[in-house]
């Protein structure tokens, strides 16, 4: 078993496309690690280099004690789930699970009772004589995890595992993969760009945009307290709200009419500032930081409603619980606790208070 | 696979196919029905008219030593061609296929001979060749060699079948090139994480996937080497010296432009029909059950 | 990916490429050399690799002049020849067998599968098979030594009919439909939405039908007699005889190198449209 370790890892691309730039960080031996972000961000790139399928730029990658920048993949001791799982189409799942045994050659009483095994833990014992075409797709996500596992790696990698599956055996598989995983105690970087799998998943959350980390943290803090607009509003659904405002003297932040009154801070008065309010943060009738807005508009999700309506000129989305307000027209008294606002500079987009 | 809607007219469909059936049945069938009709016949001695002879004429053929040596020579010639046409394109195809510089460039250099008409590629190669003023035939018997196809049997098939090979060599190379590229990366990249080196990952992943491709140009070769190369043998050796180099395309040519035993020809064209529709049928049966997959 | 190679395997890529280069085109340049000679170079077997200075000689007389001893037509006159049997193959297939296509994929009428195996079945016979009879029917039809006999039988086969179907089969039904309902007939859908479609389908099925015409060899060698008709790749082959003393080598290298540079100039200068031509016709 071991961790991963990060150096200033980068990758720059003939023709000079930096598709990493400089990336750094620590998942520690038997962590969940979620790397998130949107496409193109560079998180299947960052991937891809921790397996030995894309060369680094300059940096290092180290997995254990061990830098591994100019090993093969085959060496690196990790096994890796695809996309599109990247089963061999022309060999039946046995000997698809058992194809890295038999490369690194194994004896072959150990593979056939490693592959039984890996079978049994999956539940596909009885598909091991099917090749992958005769597979629904939920099987052959488990296969595939079948071949990572069978291998007892000291890393596994996943490259958007679940993103051919249909809604309800996402939810499914995300599970299993989660418990798997603490089973066998072995570290795993996850690459995704659904942001509910990164936060119900990870040990440790990555969020990446434009070849760069925004944060790393886990699901909780990156929730809480996130370190840029740009996290703030990819983590978290229905997004945080973001109005325009301004600092006062007090250290209070206007918006339009209303005052938010922040916890103690030391942000320069008179500067304009975003002020960040999550959905579900802000409540009917609170006493904190009380504001009015008009209701314009309400979608109803079911077990919440989100009423929309404008605050200092920009939408804002409130979450509340289903039939608190039955339609649209009237003004909604509102408040929202001090610990829970967001103030970013809009210079840097970074975090102020 | 059929089209959810479509045009109503009764006639003007049939008048587009009318082009396309009007040549396919005036030189297609027309041809193919009086070649078995005439394989049945023979011509009396001064060609004006014709007799039913049942099989006679394949009785004939299959009596007459020439024919199997025909055989013979179009087995020893197809396999040639075809194996070492295929071995040295997929060789070629393996190297352009990796992460190289200058692969495109490699690629347009190997392509263009496809371009080249069957009969100037021979006479290439007879031009290098020919025993008294051939550059390489030169060479060879400057070392001592006693070279001169056009005494020696087996060497003229030797210069057939590298000419054919030569010409052969561009097409199969694309073919197994696209082949190549149609493999996902993520299989060999799955193959490399699961331990498999360069050539393992070549024979246990990347040579299975491309059997259908394989298989295909088999297919397609075999009938290559029977009709296409008429131009090479007819430009290089003529199909001698002593009919060393005579294939069973070439003695239907040669049976019924110098003999005018039509009936014996037209035997021969039934027999050659058959071969390529069974050779077609094999193709379609394996191509509908992919071979892999 | 990251591997650590051995520099042998580096390279070897590139020696076995060069290799493959070097005999792809060794023949080809060592007809160029002899297209620059004398005629007594080649003859007394002194020819090297080294080109001679009688390259514009060499290809004004093959151009213009001919042969004085084989075929003495001028060569000019034989690419003419294989340049119209190439065009009226390349475009006749193409006109023939995209109208075909549209009536089998786009009607529905008596007899639509029969006729489509019809024309599929022509795929298992070459000319090759059925050589003689064929010849007997152009002749009868007094075709030989014209450019329609040239052409005509060559002209239907199935890879075109099967080509447009197959590509007719991808166009989205909805674009049909919605030209039906904006009043197009089946010819203005033809004209308006089928053909624009069609164009690069068209284009590499006249690349590989041109190739295809230009290099006919069989054919053309019956149903020619006139030295008028012939077609360069013929010609050729006219120029060299088993009497070495009345080959002209250099005149029919040059020739050699002419008939080869139309077709070789399409696939290298139209290489897209050419691999896509040959994989999908295959197909």
């Amino acid at each position: 078993m071991a961790g991963v370790t990060l150096k200033a890892v980068r990758k720059t691309y003939q023709g000079g496309v930096d598709a990493v730039k400089g990336v750094s960080f620590d998942v520690p031996d038997g962590a969940f690690c979620v790397l998130v972000g949107p496409s193109g961000c560079g998180k299947s790139t960052l991937l891809r280099m921790v397996a030995g399928l894309e060369r680094i730029t300059s940096g290092d990658i180290a997995i254990g004690q061990r830098v591994v920048n100019e090993i093969e993949p085959a060496d690196r001791d990790i096994a890796m789930v695809f996309q599109n799982y990247a089963l061999y189409p022309h060999m039946n799942v046995y000997d698809n699970i058992a194809y890295g045994l038999k490369n690194r050659k194994t004896p072959k009483d150990e593979i056939d009772r490693r592959v039984r095994d890996a079978a049994k833990i999956l539940a596909i014992e009885p598909l091991l004589d099917r090749k992958p075409r005769q597979l629904s797709g939920g099987q052959r996500q488990r296969v595939a995890m079948g071949r990572a596992i069978v291998r007892k790696p000291q890393v596994f990698l996943f490259d958007e595992p679940l993103s051919n599956l249909d809604a309800k055996l996402r939810v499914q598989m995300r599970v299993e993969i989660k418990k798997l995983q603490k089973t066998f105690g072995v570290t795993a970087i996850y690459v995704t760009h659904d942001q509910v799998e990164a936060m119900t998943m990870s040990d440790i959350l990555v969020v990446m945009n434009a070849g760069e980390v925004e944060q790393i943290g886990t699901p909780t803090e990156i929730y809480r307290h996130p370190a840029t607009r740009f996290v703030a509003t990819f983590i978290g659904s229905p997004p945080m709200n973001l109005v325009p405002g301004t600092m006062q003297a007090d250290g209070s932040v206007k918006v339009g009419a209303a005052h938010f009154h922040l916890p103690p801070h030391d942000f320069l008065p008179g500067r304009s500032v975003e002020l960040g309010l999550r959905p579900e943060d802000i409540v009917i009738g609170g006493a904190d930081n009380a504001f009015d807005m008009k209701i314009e508009f309400i979608e109803e999700l079911g077990a919440t409603q989100l009423v929309y309506g404008l605050l200092g000129g920009a939408q804002l989305i409130v979450q509340v619980p289903s039939g608190s307000i039955g339609n649209a027209g009237g003004t909604l008294s509102l408040g929202i606790a001090a610990d829970r606002l967001h103030v970013f500079d809009p210079a840097t987009g970074r975090r102020a208070v | 696979m059929d089209k959810r809607t479509v045009f109503n007219n009764r006639w003007l469909p049939l008048l587009l196919l009318l082009p396309q059936l009007a040549i396919t049945l005036v030189f297609f069938y027309w041809p193919a029905s009086q070649a078995v009709w005439s394989s049945f016949r023979i011509e009396d001695a001064f060609g004006t008219s014709t007799e039913f002879v049942g099989l006679e004429n394949y009785q004939v053929l299959f009596a007459n030593p020439a024919y199997y040596k025909a055989m013979g020579t179009t087995l020893i010639f197809s396999t040639a061609v075809t194996v070492f046409s295929l071995s040295i394109a997929l060789l070629l195809a393996v190297m352009a296929d990796r992460e190289i510089k200058g692969a495109g460039v490699y690629r347009t250099l190997l392509i263009w001979p496809y371009a080249v008409a069957p009969a100037i590629a021979g006479v290439l190669w007879y031009f290098m060749f020919q025993p008294s003023l051939g550059m390489v035939a030169r060479g060879l018997r400057g070392i001592g060699y006693d070279w001169n196809p056009l005494l020696n049997g087996n060497q003229a098939m030797v210069l057939v079948i590298v000419a054919a090979t030569w010409k052969q060599i561009s097409y199969n190379f694309l073919f197994f090139l696209a082949g190549l590229q149609a493999i996902p990366k993520s299989l060999i990249e799955s193959a490399a994480i699961d331990g498999a080196r360069p050539a393992r990952r070549f024979w246990t992943i990347v040579f299975p996937l491309l059997s259908p491709t394989a298989f295909f140009l088999l297919v397609v070769n075999v009938v290559y080497v029977f009709f296409d190369t008429f131009g090479i043998i007819d430009a290089v050796t003529g199909g001698g010296p002593a009919k060393a180099t005579t294939t069973l395309v070439y003695k239907v040519f040669a049976d019924g432009r110098l003999g005018g035993d039509l009936g014996g020809s037209a035997a021969q064209s039934v027999i050659l029909m058959i071969i390529v529709i069974a050779l077609t049928a094999v193709q379609f049966r394996y191509v509908e059950r992919r071979v892999n997959y | 990916m990251v591997e650590n190679r051995h520099w042998f395997f580096r390279l070897l890529p590139h020696v076995v490429l060069s290799i493959g280069v070097f005999i792809v085109a060794f023949p080809v340049y060592v007809a160029f050399v002899g297209s620059t000679l004398d005629a007594a170079t080649i003859a007394n077997g002194q020819m090297t690799l080294i080109p001679g200075g009688h390259f514009f000689e060499n290809y004004y007389r093959t151009l213009f002049v001919g042969t004085a001893k084989t075929t003495r037509q001028p060569v000019v006159s034989m690419m003419f020849n294989s340049f119209v049997m190439a065009m009226t193959i390349a475009i006749g297939k193409i006109m023939i067998s995209i109208i075909s296509a549209y009536a089998v994929v786009y009607y529905r009428f008596p007899f639509r599968m029969a006729a489509f195996w019809l024309i599929f079945v022509t795929l298992m016979l070459p000319v090759e098979v059925r050589i003689y009879p064929t010849y007997k029917i152009v002749a009868d039809l007094g075709l030989l030594d014209t450019y329609a006999g040239l052409a005509v039988p060559l002209i239907a086969s199935a890879t075109g009919t099967l080509l447009f179907r197959q590509f007719f089969m991808t166009i989205p039904d909805e674009l049909m439909e919605a030209s039906q309902i904006d009043g197009a007939g089946p010819v203005r859908f033809f004209i308006d939405t089928v053909l624009p479609l069609s164009i690069t389908t068209i284009a590499a099925l006249f690349v590989i039908q041109f190739i295809y015409g230009w290099n006919q060899y069989l054919w053309p060698l019956l149903i020619t007699t006139r030295d008028n008709m012939q077609t360069i790749v013929i010609g050729i082959k006219k120029m060299i005889v088993t009497q070495d003393a009345l080959t002209e080598w250099q005149l029919a290298m040059t020739t050699a190198m002419l008939a080869m540079l139309p077709p070789v100039a399409v696939v290298i200068l139209m290489q897209k449209l050419f691999v896509r031509g040959l994989v999908e016709t295959e197909k």
